[in-house]
């Protein structure tokens, strides 16, 4: 379970989060939806410690994030992180891409790791890549290889900062239809994104943020069909 | 040995002086030497930018010896062979030669760079223009390519004015070779150093540094 | 013109002598690029990461590096330093002063390689769970390594050039060797010659094994 805390995030002057207290649950698919600079993005990073907090907590699983004395590259095994820009590392094939950070990170011998990395490959619908850099696949390709990467930790909890932003729109689906099926597996997940539909079929609740602070959190039905707050209805407007 | 660290004390005004005539030599032939040796290169680069294979099979390894052998032995042998030929060359004039020639070996291929740098269909809209040749590479390619090499240019130069050190091994009395007598006579070799050092340095770090500045802002 | 008579037999003799001379030289050369290597990794981390007196100092290395001529380097490491009662062996003199030399161009080019590289690799590596270590070591510097795999090879081929300035401090490298070789038999001309002959084929073949080395290096 995570566990946010009145959470505060400043980068210099500019108060990004003002304040935010969210809880998600063991197997909760939730969305957060809101405009570019709303604050989304970056609790994502800072549930993962990537980005530093100045006030409040961050708890996973009974651990605080940002006490001083947390083994924060051993929490982050449990949190997978997919990027926007999918960040594959183009010196290694699809194969050491998933390969590397069970064998570095968790020390498992070079066969295993191997194993496990082909076995996220062929669940993310890549097999016939594995050893092809990935200067050579699509957009959508690179994606669900940074969803391998990920998985390959075998993670408890999935952060999804805008996956398919930076997707040329025919590549959006294949990319969507994986972390379908990561949802349909029971995954706990957080999902950063824009695509409405997305949100409404896969999620249980939806966040929407706005100017750095949580204005609403419900059930997709409620919050798409009975928005409580002015902002989520103009948002909302504007979007669809 | 006893360590002895004497600043300044050993040197007068006139050493220092006599170091700063040297640094003017040091101006002086690598001045002479990059500008001519520019020259050249700039024809060599448009030499084998237009002259394609010939150019590429008898000009360019020619230009490459002199890339591809020390700067030093380039001296010696030219110093050496001009007698041979029946040449009767002065230090600065022999040390002049060899270090314009290797500024154009230097200077042609960052010349050719600039001239592709220039795409064709720019050169094809100028020459649409009804612009001749050469208003092309007046108007188009200097401004284009030119702004394009003119750090790797900087470069060169800077380069070679460092180089130019070496022409003191044929006796030419520029900065260094005048550090190398002023030591002899006073055995004050760091501070004689220190000084030809700072020359050095005073006659680079703000053109490399304006050149940065330069390459930043034509980057944006 | 051309009534000096060319006496090649000596040498022929002293090929040996040379080939061996040529070791020395690719022996001092590519130790100071490994030395240049990890010495210029860490002064362009350091300028890169740091604040302070170990940021000004990898700064001066930088600065001093480029913008003095290589042969001052060597004087100063050569007599420069007697002054404090520092005596290095020509080798060691040589060493230092290349690597001193290629560390500072090399921190730059690590340095634009470093920036070159997206923070986001880095981000996504620590996301997984690596250390801080982990993602420059396996991640950051991997792809950092290609980028400076040229001016790594150029910087090779400029130690092996540039370590022809050791005859000017007593080394008996290749050009050392020509020179006492040449000084004995007086045919400096045809010794030189054949040096240069040398040191052009030393050159290529470094850029032949680079590239070699590289189309096994980089699949990607």
């Amino acid at each position: 379970m995570i566990e946010i805390r009145d959470l505060h995030k400043y980068f210099g002057d500019l108060h990004v989060l003002k304040g935010i207290d969210l809880d998600v649950q063991k197997g909760e698919v939730l969305s957060i939806i809101g405009a570019s600079g709303s604050g989304k993005s970056t609790l994502l990073y800072c549930i993962n410690a990537l980005e530093p907090i100045q006030k409040g907590r961050v708890v996973v699983d009974g651990t605080d994030v940002h006490a001083k004395g947390t083994d924060i590259n051993r929490l982050r095994q449990k949190l997978g992180m997919v990027f926007q820009q999918w960040n594959s590392f183009p010196h290694l094939t699809a194969l050491e891409n998933v390969a590397l950070a069970p064998r570095i990170v968790k020390g498992k011998p070079k066969a295993e790791a191997r194993d496990i990395a082909s076995e996220q490959l062929r669940r993310v619908g890549l097999s016939d890549k594995i050893n092809v850099y990935p200067s050579a696949l699509s957009g959508g390709q690179q994606q669900r290889l940074a969803i391998a990467r990920a998985l390959a930790m075998e993670p408890e909890y999935m952060l999804f900062d805008e996956a398919t932003s930076a997707l040329d729109p025919e590549l959006v689906g294949e990319v969507l239809d994986t972390m379908r099926l990561l949802a349909e597996e029971g995954m706990t997940m957080i999902c950063v994104t824009h695509e409405m539909g997305f949100a409404r079929d896969v999620s249980d609740r939806i966040a929407y943020f706005h100017q750095g602070v949580m204005e609403e959190i419900g059930p997709p039905q409620q919050l798409f069909g009975n928005p409580h707050s002015e902002n989520t209805r103009k948002f909302l407007a504007k979007v669809r | 040995m006893e360590p002895s660290v004497v600043f300044f004390s050993g040197l007068t005004a006139s050493d220092v002086w006599f170091l700063t005539e040297a640094a003017f030599r040091t101006l002086l032939i690598s001045v002479l030497s990059i500008s001519m040796g520019t020259a050249i290169g700039i024809f060599c680069g448009w030499l084998l930018y237009e002259g394609k294979i010939f150019a590429t099979l008898t000009l360019a390894p020619i230009l490459d010896v002199f890339r591809s052998v020390p700067l030093i032995i380039q001296l010696v042998l030219f110093y050496n062979m001009a007698p041979i030929l029946g040449l009767n060359l002065d230090p600065f004039a022999s040390g002049t030669v060899i270090l314009t020639i290797y500024t154009a070996a230097l200077v042609a291929n960052v010349a050719r760079g600039g001239f592709e740098a220039v795409g064709l269909p720019i050169r094809r809209a100028a020459r649409s223009l009804g612009m001749t040749y050469f208003q092309d590479l007046r108007y188009v390619v200097l401004p284009i390519g030119g702004r394009a090499v003119f750090p790797a240019w900087i470069g060169v130069a800077l380069g070679v004015m460092k180089d130019s050190a070496l022409v003191s091994v044929l006796g030419y009395v520029e900065l260094l070779k005048a550090s190398q007598i002023l030591i002899t006579r006073t055995q004050q070799p760091f501070v004689v150093l220190a000084i030809a050092g700072a020359f050095y340095f005073a006659l680079s770090y703000p053109v490399s540094r304006y050149a940065a500045k330069l390459e930043k802002r034509w980057a944006q | 013109m051309f009534n000096y008579n060319f006496q090649w037999r000596p040498v022929w003799r002293s090929l040996p002598d040379l080939f061996e001379a040529s070791l020395v030289t690719l022996q001092v050369a590519a130790l100071a690029i490994v030395l240049g290597i990890l010495v210029g990794l860490v002064l362009a981390l350091v300028r890169m990461n740091m604040r302070g007196p170990a940021r000004w100092i990898a700064t001066a290395w930088v600065e001093l590096a480029r913008n003095t001529p290589v042969l001052f380097q060597l004087f100063f490491f050569g007599f420069g330093l007697g002054a404090f009662g520092w005596h290095l062996t020509p080798f060691t003199i040589v060493l230092v002063g290349l690597t001193f030399n290629s560390a500072g161009y090399l921190a730059e080019n690590f340095r634009g390689g470093f920036n070159a590289i997206p923070d986001t690799q880095l981000r996504a590596a620590r996301s997984l769970g690596m250390t801080a270590w982990q993602a420059y070591t396996r991640v950051v510097i991997p792809q950092v390594f290609r980028l400076v795999y040229h001016p790594i090879t150029n910087q090779m081929v400029w130690a092996v050039l540039m370590s022809s300035l050791g005859m000017l401090v007593g080394f008996r490298e290749l050009s050392g060797e020509t020179q006492f070789l040449a000084s004995r038999s007086y045919r400096i001309f045809e010794y030189f010659a054949v040096t240069a002959v040398i040191y052009f084929v030393i050159v290529k073949i470094i850029l032949l094994v680079s590239r070699l080395l590289a189309m096994r290096l980089f699949r990607y």
